[in-house]
C-alpha cells in the first residue's frame, strides 16, 4: 500500500515542517500541561480507566507476588504486623529443588506438546469445514461451542463416566482398554487431560479461525484453482498463510491457558493423581499458597511459571514472525 | 529547532509514578484496620456464619431467634458460610481481608493452627471463664483442641465419630449375616469384603475417596489408626506417631483392600454407598438422616487387628468447632452468644435437629430421652467419648498433604513400598512438626 504525498500533508511535528517553520521563528516553550499529558490530554483521560484496571488487577498483584517470592511471607489479619524478612533466592531454591514442583512443570510440558498442536490442527481444520456450505452448518458451529461455554465441573462428570474402568470407552475397547484405566493410569492421565482441554476449548478457537477465514480473499482461491491447485494445495498455499495472524493468536492463547492448568487435574484426576502424575504448577500453588499458608513458595512457583510462559511465547512469536517474512 | 514534546521517557516516568502511587495506596489499604482494645468486653450486634447444610441451617436459625428475642440490644445476624473450594479457603481469605464475622460455626480443627498464625483468632482462654467453661463442658477431650501454648483458640462444638456403615441388603445378597457381619478384625473385614465383590452383590466392598486432598486420610487411615493405637494422634509433641507396627498394619490392611480391587481407586462423582456401588462406607451419625430412606443400613465400629471390644475402640472425631475471629468488635456479646449456643439446651437442639454429637461430657446420659426415642444414634453417642482429633500443630495442612501423597502412592496405587513410604513421610512430617 502506498501513501500519496499530496493526500497526506506533512505533519506539523515532522522534521520537514519544523525545518520550514522553525527558521527565524525563535524558541517557544510548550505549556506544562502539554509536556505532562501530551497534545491530547483527553486521550490520557479516556485511557485512564483501563490503565487503572491493569495497574490494580494485573500489575499490582504481579509486583506483590514477586515481592512475596523474595520474602518469608504469610497472610495475616488486618492490623497484625509480622516481619516479612528478605530471604533472597531461598524460595526459588526450595521450589526448584522440589521433585514435585519439577515434575509439575514436566507435566505441563507434556500437556502443551499434545494440546497446542492438536488445538491448532483441529480448530483450523474444523473451521475450514464449517466455513463451507455444508448441511447443518449452524448446528455444528453451535455444537462445537457448547463445551466451551459449559462449566468444567459439569463436563468433567461426563468424562469421568466415559473413561472410568467400567465406562463406555473401555466397554467398546474391551481387552484393548488400558489397565489401570485412563484417568488413574500414570501414563495416560496427562494425555487425557490434554485431550479433554482440547475438546473443551475447540469451539472458541474455531470461532477465531472462522473470523480470520472471512478475510481471506475469494480471488486467491480462484487464482489457485485456475493454476491447477487442488483442495490440499489451496489449503496449504492460501488458507494457512491467510490465517497466520489468527494462528499466532491461537498458539499464544493455547500456551497461556495451558500453562495455567488447574481445574482439570483438580477434578478429573482427583487432585493431580494418580500418585501425582498430573500435578501442575498452578495446582501446587493452590495447595501451598492457599491451603498450606505458604504464599512465598507459591509465588516463587508462579514467577518461574510466568518467566517460562514468556520465553515460550517469545519463541512462538519469533517463529511465527519468521515464517511471515 | 523542533518544539519540545513530552519525552517518551518522561511519560513512562509519569506512568510509573502513578502506578507506584496506586501500589502505595493499595498497600496502605491492605494493612489498615485492627480491632479495638476494648473489644473483649464490648457488647452490641454481631454477625455469625454457620454451615450450609439443611439441618445446621435449621439449628442456626432457631438459636439466633432464641437469642435475639431475649437480647434486643445485642442482635445476632446469621448467614451461611460463603461458597468456595472449601470453608477453610473462604475463612482464610476473609481473615486476610478483615471481613470475617465474629463467630464461625464451621471451623475445622486442622485449620486452626493456620488461622492462629494469621492472627485471625481470638484466644478464648483470655475470657475470665474461657478455659473453665470449655473444659467443664467438653471434659478430658477438650485438651485435644488446645493450641501449643495451652490456650483455646476454638470452642470444641460437635463431633461426628466415624464408624462402618453397611448395606444390609447387599450383605444378604453376598451371603453375609446382616445382623452381625464379621467386620471386627482386619482378616474378617477382608474376607467379608471379598465375599461382597466375588458374589457380585456390589462392584466394591467400600469406596473411600481415593483423591489426593489432604483431608481424605481422615476417612480411611486415621479412624483405623486411632483404633489400633488406642487413641493416638498422627503427631504428638512434634513427632509423628504413625510409623509404628500399628500404623503399618493399618496401611497394609488398606493396601490389601486396593490390591484386591475391593475398593475403587477412581474418582466417583456420586455417592457410591447410596448408589449401591459399595456395600460399606466410613461415615458419622449425619449419615443416618441422609441414608434412612435410601439404604437398609447397619453400623459397626471400625476394624482392628485383634478385634477389640466396641467399648474400647477409638475413632476419628470429624469435629467442627467454633472460632471467634479477630475483626469482632463486640467480643463480649460474641462470648455470651457462644456460651448460649453451646448450652445444654442448645446442644440438645443440635442433637435433635442434626443428629451430630455435641462435644460435651456424657452425651448418652444427658440426652437419655432422645436416645431412647432414637436408638440408632446411641452407638455413635457412646463412640463420641472415644474420639481422636487431628493434631493441633504447626504446618498441620502440609503434614496431612505429605501423609496423603505417601498414602496414595503406596497404598492406593501401589507405586512404592508401604513401609518405605511411611518411613519417608514420617521423616518429612517430623521436620514439619518441629518447625514453629
Amino acid at each position: 500500500m502506498t501513501t500519496s504525498a499530496t493526500r497526506s500533508p506533512v505533519p506539523r511535528d515532522h522534521p520537514a515542517a519544523q525545518a520550514a517553520g522553525g527558521a527565524g521563528g525563535g524558541q517557544h516553550r510548550t505549556p506544562l500541561v502539554t509536556r505532562l499529558f501530551g497534545r491530547q490530554p483527553i486521550g490520557m483521560l479516556l485511557a485512564a480507566p483501563y490503565a487503572v484496571f491493569i495497574a490494580v488487577i494485573f500489575a499490582y498483584p504481579i509486583g506483590f507476588a514477586v515481592y512475596m517470592s523474595f520474602t518469608d511471607y504469610y497472610f495475616t489479619a488486618p492490623g497484625v504486623t509480622v516481619p516479612h524478612p528478605f530471604v533472597g533466592f531461598d524460595n526459588y531454591k526450595t521450589v526448584l529443588t522440589d521433585p514435585a514442583v519439577l515434575a509439575s512443570f514436566g507435566h505441563v510440558g507434556i500437556f502443551l506438546i499434545l494440546n497446542v498442536p492438536l488445538t491448532v490442527a483441529l480448530s483450523l481444520g474444523l473451521a475450514v469445514a464449517l466455513n463451507r456450505a455444508i448441511h447443518f452448518r449452524t448446528f455444528f458451529r453451535a455444537a462445537y461451542y457448547v463445551p466451551y461455554v459449559t462449566a468444567s465441573v459439569a463436563v468433567v462428570a461426563v468424562w469421568l463416566f466415559l473413561f472410568s474402568s467400567t465406562g463406555l470407552v473401555n466397554q467398546i475397547l474391551g481387552p484393548l482398554a488400558p489397565d489401570p484405566s485412563w484417568l488413574v493410569n500414570s501414563v495416560w492421565a496427562m494425555p487425557m487431560i490434554a485431550l479433554f482441554v482440547t475438546w473443551k476449548q475447540l469451539g472458541f478457537f474455531i470461532l477465531l479461525y472462522l473470523a480470520a477465514l472471512q478475510n481471506v480473499p475469494k480471488e486467491l482461491y480462484e487464482s489457485a484453482s485456475v493454476d491447477g491447485a487442488g483442495a490440499w494445495r489451496s489449503f496449504r498455499s492460501v488458507t494457512v498463510p491467510g490465517v497466520r495472524q489468527a494462528t499466532a493468536l491461537v498458539l499464544l492463547l493455547a500456551i497461556v491457558t495451558g500453562a495455567n492448568l488447574f481445574t482439570e487435574p483438580y477434578l478429573l484426576t482427583g487432585g493431580g493423581g494418580p500418585d501425582g502424575a498430573s500435578t501442575t504448577p498452578v495446582l501446587l500453588m493452590y495447595q501451598q499458597g492457599i491451603q498450606q499458608g505458604k504464599p512465598s513458595t507459591a509465588s516463587a512457583i508462579g514467577v518461574v511459571l510466568v518467566i517460562l510462559v514468556l520465553i515460550v511465547a517469545l519463541v512462538n512469536r519469533r517463529l511465527t514472525e519468521r515464517s511471515e517474512r | 529547532m523542533r518544539p519540545s514534546r513530552p519525552s517518551r521517557r518522561y511519560r513512562h516516568g509519569l506512568a510509573a509514578a502513578v502506578l507506584a502511587g496506586a501500589i502505595v495506596v493499595l498497600t496502605a489499604c491492605g494493612s489498615s484496620g485492627g480491632g479495638s482494645t476494648d473489644a473483649a468486653s464490648a457488647h452490641g450486634p454481631i454477625k455469625i456464619w454457620y454451615s450450609n447444610n439443611e439441618q445446621e441451617i435449621a439449628w442456626g436459625k432457631q438459636v439466633v431467634d432464641a437469642w435475639n428475642t431475649a437480647h434486643p440490644t445485642e442482635q445476632v445476624t446469621a448467614e451461611q458460610i460463603p461458597t468456595g473450594k472449601s470453608s477453610e479457603d473462604v475463612i482464610g481469605a476473609a481473615i486476610t481481608a478483615g471481613t470475617e464475622p465474629c463467630l464461625i460455626y464451621n471451623t475445622s480443627p486442622a485449620a486452626v493452627p493456620g488461622f492462629q498464625k494469621q492472627g485471625g483468632l481470638i484466644d478464648l482462654s483470655s475470657f475470665p471463664d474461657g478455659t473453665s467453661y470449655i473444659e467443664t463442658r467438653t471434659g478430658a477431650l477438650a485438651k485435644q483442641y488446645a493450641s501449643t501454648d495451652g490456650h483455646y483458640y476454638q470452642m470444641p462444638w460437635k463431633s461426628n465419630p466415624v464408624m462402618i456403615f453397611y448395606n444390609k441388603d447387599l450383605l444378604t445378597k453376598a451371603g453375609v449375616d446382616p445382623t452381625k457381619p464379621p467386620l471386627a478384625t482386619y482378616d474378617e473385614f477382608l474376607a467379608t469384603a471379598k465375599k461382597i465383590v466375588d458374589s457380585g452383590a456390589a462392584p466394591y466392598a467400600i469406596y473411600p475417596a481415593p483423591s489426593s486432598e489432604f483431608y481424605q486420610s481422615w476417612f480411611d487411615f486415621y479412624p483405623l489408626f486411632a483404633a489400633a493405637s488406642g487413641g493416638k494422634q498422627l503427631v504428638a509433641d512434634g513427632k509423628s506417631q504413625f510409623n509404628t507396627p500399628e500404623g503399618l498394619a493399618v496401611a497394609n490392611f488398606w493396601q490389601q483392600i486396593y490390591a484386591q480391587k475391593l475398593a475403587g481407586n477412581e474418582t466417583y462423582t456420586g455417592d457410591a454407598f447410596a448408589d449401591g456401588k459399595a456395600a460399606m462406607a466410613i461415615v458419622g451419625p449425619w449419615a443416618i438422616a441422609v441414608y434412612k430412606d435410601k439404604v437398609n443400613w447397619g453400623v459397626a465400629p471400625v476394624p482392628t487387628a485383634t478385634g477389640m471390644k466396641a467399648d474400647q475402640i477409638h475413632t476419628f472425631s470429624d469435629a467442627k468447632n467454633v472460632g471467634m475471629y479477630a475483626s469482632c468488635t463486640n467480643q463480649g456479646t460474641a462470648w455470651d452468644f457462644l456460651k448460649f449456643s453451646t448450652s445444654q439446651e442448645q446442644d440438645g437442639q443440635l442433637l435433635t435437629l442434626t443428629g451430630q454429637m455435641p462435644l460435651r461430657t456424657d452425651v448418652p446420659a444427658t440426652y437419655a430421652d432422645y436416645f431412647a426415642k432414637n436408638p440408632d444414634y446411641k452407638l455413635f453417642a457412646e463412640q463420641a467419648a472415644r474420639t481422636v482429633e487431628v493434631p493441633n500443630t504447626a504446618n498441620s495442612v502440609e503434614i496431612w498433604q505429605t501423609f496423603r501423597d505417601a498414602w496414595t502412592s503406596a497404598v492406593i496405587f501401589g507405586k512404592s513400598g508401604v513401609q518405605q513410604a511411611m518411613t519417608d513421610a514420617a521423616t518429612k512430617i517430623d521436620q514439619l512438626a518441629s518447625q514453629k
